[in-house]
C-alpha cells in the first residue's frame, strides 16, 4: 500500500506527470478532438467520467484477481470493464445530448482505445494505491487530460487564423504546439516530491 | 521503396503487404498509434523492440480476427476484437519478460498498452474483419513493419541527438553537447513533427510532379 498523501497524488497526475504531455497517453483524441474549445471541454469531461468508473472497477478487479491468484487475466478484464463503461457513457450522452453525441463522433467509441484510461488502471495497480487514492488519482488524471486538451484547443483555434505555408498545416503543426506545451509542463517538475 | 505503379507485375497479395510500408504507413500517413510511437522512441533499441512486439500482436490478432469474422455478431465485434488483442498482448508481455527483463523494465506499461494501440484495432476493423486469412496476415505484417520502421526512424534520431549514440554505441565526436530535450517528452513531439513535415513535403513534391498517387 502506498502512503502518498492525496493532494500529492492529484498534483502529480494532473500537472507533473500529466498523462498527455509527460507520458504520451491519449494522444489520438488529444490531436483529434482539440480543434474546437467546446468539444474539447466535453470530451475531457467524458474521459474523466470513464476514468473514474474504470478506476473504481479496476481496483475491485485487482483485489479479486489477487484473491484468485490469476494475474494474467488483469489486462483482459481491465479492458473489458473499460469497453463496457464507454458503451454506457455513449448511451447516456446519446440520450441526454444528441448534439454533443454528433460533435464527438467517432472519438466517443474510441475512448475505449484511449490509452490514458487503461494506463490509469495499470499504474494505480502498480503503485498499490488504496481505494481513496485511486479515486483521487483518476480525478487528477482526468483533470490533467482535460487541461491539456483545453489548452491545445485554445491555441489551435487561434492558429486557424494565422498565415502559414500549406505544408505545415494539420498534424505536424499540432505536434509542434504539443511539444511546446510539454516543455511548459516540465516547469512543474519538482512540485511536491 | 515501391510505389503503386510498380506493383502491376508483382504476385497477388504483394499490395496488401507493401501498402503498409509506405503508401499507407500507419504512423507517417495515417497518424495512428501515436502514444507508443512517442513514448518508447527515446532510444533506437526500445523503439525496435516495441515495433517488433506490436508487429507480433498485429499479425496474430489480424489472423485470429479474420478467422472468426463470420461468427461474431456486428454489435459486439469491437469488444470481441479487443479481447482477442488483449489475449495476444498478455502473451507478448510474458514473452518479453522471459526473454529480457531489462527490456521489460524499459518498456514498462507500454507493453500492456499495445492493447489500446488504435492502429491494431483500426486494422482489425478496417481490414481483417472483411478479408480472408492470407491477405489479413500480409496486411498485418506490412503494417507492422511500417510501424516498426517509423518507430525506428524516431528512435534513431532521438538517441543520436539526445545522447550522441545509436544502439548504445557512442558515435558523436568528442565535445558533442547532448540535446537533452530530445530524450525528454517534448523531444518526441518535435521529432515526430519534423518527420511528418518531411513526409508532407515529399508527398506534395511528388503530387506536383504528377507522380502516381
Amino acid at each position: 500500500m502506498s502512503s502518498d498523501p492525496l493532494w500529492t497524488i492529484f498534483v502529480n497526475a494532473c500537472l507533473i506527470n500529466n498523462f498527455v504531455l509527460a507520458y504520451f497517453l491519449g494522444i489520438c483524441p488529444f490531436l483529434g478532438v482539440s480543434a474546437k474549445l467546446a468539444t474539447a471541454t466535453r470530451m475531457g469531461g467524458a474521459v474523466t467520467f470513464v476514468m473514474l468508473i474504470s478506476s473504481t472497477c479496476a481496483f475491485g478487479i485487482h483485489r479479486l484477481l489477487t484473491l484468485l491468484d490469476a494475474p494474467f487475466l488483469t489486462l483482459i478484464s481491465f479492458i473489458a470493464v473499460i469497453a463496457s463503461s464507454v458503451q454506457l457513457v455513449e448511451m447516456f450522452i446519446k440520450k441526454v445530448s444528441p448534439a454533443l453525441f454528433r460533435a464527438l463522433g467517432i472519438f466517443l467509441p474510441l475512448i475505449t482505445t484511449n490509452c490514458a484510461i487503461l494506463a490509469l488502471a495499470l499504474f494505480q495497480t502498480n503503485k498499490g494505491y488504496g481505494f481513496g487514492q485511486c479515486i483521487v488519482y483518476a480525478l487528477g488524471g482526468g483533470a490533467g487530460f482535460t487541461l491539456a486538451l483545453v489548452l491545445m484547443a485554445g491555441v489551435r483555434e487561434k492558429l486557424e487564423l494565422a498565415q502559414m505555408p500549406d505544408v505545415v498545416r494539420g498534424t505536424a503543426l499540432a505536434l509542434v504546439v504539443a511539444g511546446i506545451l510539454s516543455v511548459a509542463f516540465m516547469g512543474f517538475a519538482g512540485l511536491g516530491s | 521503396m515501391a510505389t503503386a505503379s510498380q506493383q502491376g507485375a508483382l504476385p497477388v497479395g504483394t499490395d496488401e503487404f507493401l501498402k503498409g510500408l509506405w503508401r499507407e504507413n500507419p504512423v507517417f500517413v495515417q497518424v495512428l498509434g501515436m502514444c507508443p510511437v512517442l513514448a518508447v522512441s527515446n532510444t533506437a533499441r526500445n523503439a525496435l523492440a516495441m515495433g517488433l512486439a506490436t508487429t507480433f500482436v498485429l499479425v496474430l490478432s489480424n489472423a485470429a480476427i479474420s478467422g472468426v469474422r463470420r461468427f461474431v455478431p456486428k454489435q459486439v465485434r469491437i469488444a470481441t476484437f479487443i479481447l482477442i488483442i488483449a489475449s495476444f498482448v498478455t502473451v507478448v508481455e510474458y514473452l518479453i519478460q522471459a526473454i529480457s527483463l531489462d527490456l521489460h523494465k524499459a518498456l514498462g506499461a507500454f507493453i500492456s498498452l499495445i492493447v489500446v494501440n488504435c492502429m491494431i484495432l483500426g486494422r482489425a476493423e478496417a481490414f481483417a474483419s472483411k478479408n480472408r486469412l492470407a491477405p489479413s496476415l500480409l496486411d498485418g505484417l506490412g503494417m507492422g513493419i511500417g510501424f516498426t520502421f517509423a518507430l525506428f526512424c524516431l528512435g534513431a534520431v532521438r538517441e543520436l541527438l539526445g545522447s550522441g549514440a545509436l544502439f548504445g554505441v557512442e558515435l558523436a565526436p568528442a565535445g558533442f553537447q547532448d540535446w537533452v530535450v530530445m530524450v525528454l517528452p517534448s523531444g518526441g513531439f518535435f521529432t515526430l513533427a519534423a518527420w511528418l513535415l518531411l513526409f508532407n513535403w515529399l508527398r506534395r513534391r511528388r503530387d506536383a510532379n504528377g507522380g502516381a498517387a
